[in-house]
């Protein structure tokens, strides 16, 4: 099989009058992780839920797996899995009829009892599903994503409401499905998330890419490091393209006046600084 | 898997929640039962009377099971999200609603063969005198409760405002088509409204099968009204049709 997982050029969606995509373009390559952020209302999950043929896009071409997913063809929803933002399940079946009866949905499902295991229900099979913690309802629809043991998986938010052992548990199996060569598409609020797990991210901002690239690189074009240090108990930071001019002036400030810059510290911005840079309201 | 056996599979899933759900097994299987034991056995009735109730409780129970359970049931797994779920798996529509329905025409027969049984054994009535008549009007009823049902289902705007949509649809009905007692007796406005709905017809139809003896051939003007909600309610479903 050859070309991209995922490819999409020119992609718009209104809503009404209100557009919530704006021609966007980006792809993802098969057995990448991508990490798509941005702030509430952002257009990620308008984003996605076309990719995975939820709903129309008003313009723009869009690829999965080679297919339209308009088309919504059995043969590409049997290689996709999907997690919703939100979505709900029969409450009265338990965990394991839940995946035992969407396993036959698909032409090769991996083993009910081990996909269980591998989103760590395990002691929780015969619990309804009405019964599951928030935590553990989450998991239950990465189970039942996986259980068709699909090539491309779309997440969208799925450790929103995970405890931080939960958490870094999702991250271990997504890793592990990373290995075992899938494509995933994952929306997170979670930067941490995304730098650890995403193999290129891209941040949406009003239904515009405004920056995309690997999370360590992922660098705006001109705040390219951050120099911080503690002034008289309080922890001052800057963001420069030009750090040799600036800690010239910081250091010689402080020594003129007879003061010590505490832990100087020089680096690249976080993907969080980045981030806050880029998605804040054009207000300064 | 093929469509089929994917539809046999929801099918068997659903009965399996079904049989989860006590109240809605109790509103499902006792309540129209309940009706017919009680109202037969309180007020006495008469032969003539049992001629009325049984083939009403009949339909009664057609329409609960279809109508008002799928409404209700579609409204609840659109507003939860499950129907969304769904339809991002590889599920064929045609076979997770053949599941889904085929529950309900389920429960329906399971119903009307109930009613038929208390009337035999509870009531000495004597047994169909013409089995074709009773069967197709209970499919006609099943096929055309199920299209409104689901149809309806667009109209009702979330789940806590389900039992009062499909109520004030139901007891309406229920009162006005001749399920309790005859209609003979009813303001000419509403037996006007009973004759232009379809539950009306379906009990005539069923009476005819269950009580009088007379055939299909005999109730054409009752399978024709049936057959025009039929048609409506599978356009409104399927045009309306939301997935969340
Ligand atoms: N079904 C809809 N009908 C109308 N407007 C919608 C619909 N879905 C989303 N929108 C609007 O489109 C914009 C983008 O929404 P979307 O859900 O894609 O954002 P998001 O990035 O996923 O946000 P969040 O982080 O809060 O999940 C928002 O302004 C939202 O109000
Ligand atoms: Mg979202």
């Amino acid at each position: 099989m050859s070309g991209s997982a995922i490819e999409v050029s020119g992609l718009r969606k209104s809503y009404g009058a209100n557009e919530a995509v704006r021609g966007i373009a980006f792809t993802v390559e098969r057995g990448e992780v991508f990490g798509l952020l941005g702030p509430n209302g952002a257009g990620k999950t308008t984003t996605v839920e076309i990719l995975e043929g939820y709903r129309r896009r008003s313009g723009g071409d869009v690829r999965v797996l080679g297919h339209d997913p308009e088309r919504r063809e059995r043969s590409l929803r049997e290689r996709v899995g999907i997690v919703l933002q939100s979505s709900g399940m029969y409450p009265r079946a338990t965990v394991r009829e839940a995946l035992e009866h969407f396993a036959k949905l698909y032409p090769r499902p991996r083993d009910p009892r081990e996909t269980i295991a591998l989103v760590g229900l395990d002691g929780k099979e015969d619990a309804r599903v009405r019964e599951l913690s928030g935590g553990q309802l989450r998991r239950l629809d990465l189970a039942l994503a996986l259980v068709g043991d699909p090539e491309l998986i779309f997440l969208d938010e799925p450790t929103t409401g995970f405890d931080p052992a939960a958490r870094r548990a999702a991250w271990e199996t997504i890793r592990a499905l990373r290995e075992l060569g899938k494509t995933i598409l994952l929306t997170t609020h979670y930067l941490d998330e995304a730098q650890s797990l995403a193999d290129r991210v891209a941040i949406l901002k009003d239904g515009l890419i405004v920056a995309e690239g690997a999370p360590t690189e992922l660098v705006p074009e001109r705040s390219r490091y951050s120099v911080s240090y503690v002034l008289r108990g309080e922890r001052f930071e800057h963001v420069t393209d030009d750090p040799t001019t600036l800690l010239n002036e910081l250091t010689t400030g402080a020594l003129a006046r007879g003061e010590r810059l505490e832990d100087l510290r020089v680096g690249r911005p976080s993907l969080e600084e980045i981030y806050l840079e880029l998605t804040a309201e054009e207000a300064q | 898997m093929s469509g089929l056996a994917l539809a046999w599979a929801q099918f068997r899933f659903e009965r399996r929640m079904f049989w989860r759900n006590p109240s809605a097994a109790f509103f499902n299987f006792t309540l129209p039962l309940l009706f017919l034991v009680l109202i037969a056995s309180v007020f006495g009735a008469d032969r003539k009377e049992l001629d009325v109730l049984v083939p009403g409780i009949a339909g009664m129970a057609v329409m609960a099971t279809t109508f008002t359970a799928l409404a209700f049931n579609l409204t609840f797994l659109r507003e939860q999200g499950i129907l969304k779920r769904v339809h991002g798996t590889p599920m064929p529509t045609a076979s997770y609603f053949g599941g889904f329905i085929g529950s309900a025409v389920a429960n329906a027969v399971v119903q009307v063969a109930l009613v038929l049984l208390i009337g035999h054994f509870a009531y000495d009535l004597p047994w169909p005198p013409d089995w074709p008549a009773l069967v197709v009007f209970t499919l006609l009823g099943v096929v055309c409760f199920g299209a409104l049902g689901v149809a309806f289902s667009h109209a009702i705007p979330n789940f806590d405002a389900a039992a009062a949509y499909t109520n004030a649809v139901f007891l309406p009905a229920v009162f006005i088509s001749g399920v309790f007692y005859s209609t003979d007796k009813l303001p000419a406005v509403l037996t006007g409204i009973a004759q232009a709905l379809p539950l009306k017809h379906v009990i005539d139809g069923l009476s005819g099968g269950i009580v009088t003896g007379h055939g299909i051939g005999d109730h054409l003007s009752a399978l024709g009204v049936i057959l025009a909600w039929t048609a409506v309610g599978l356009v409104l479903a399927v045009r309306k049709f939301r997935w969340a």
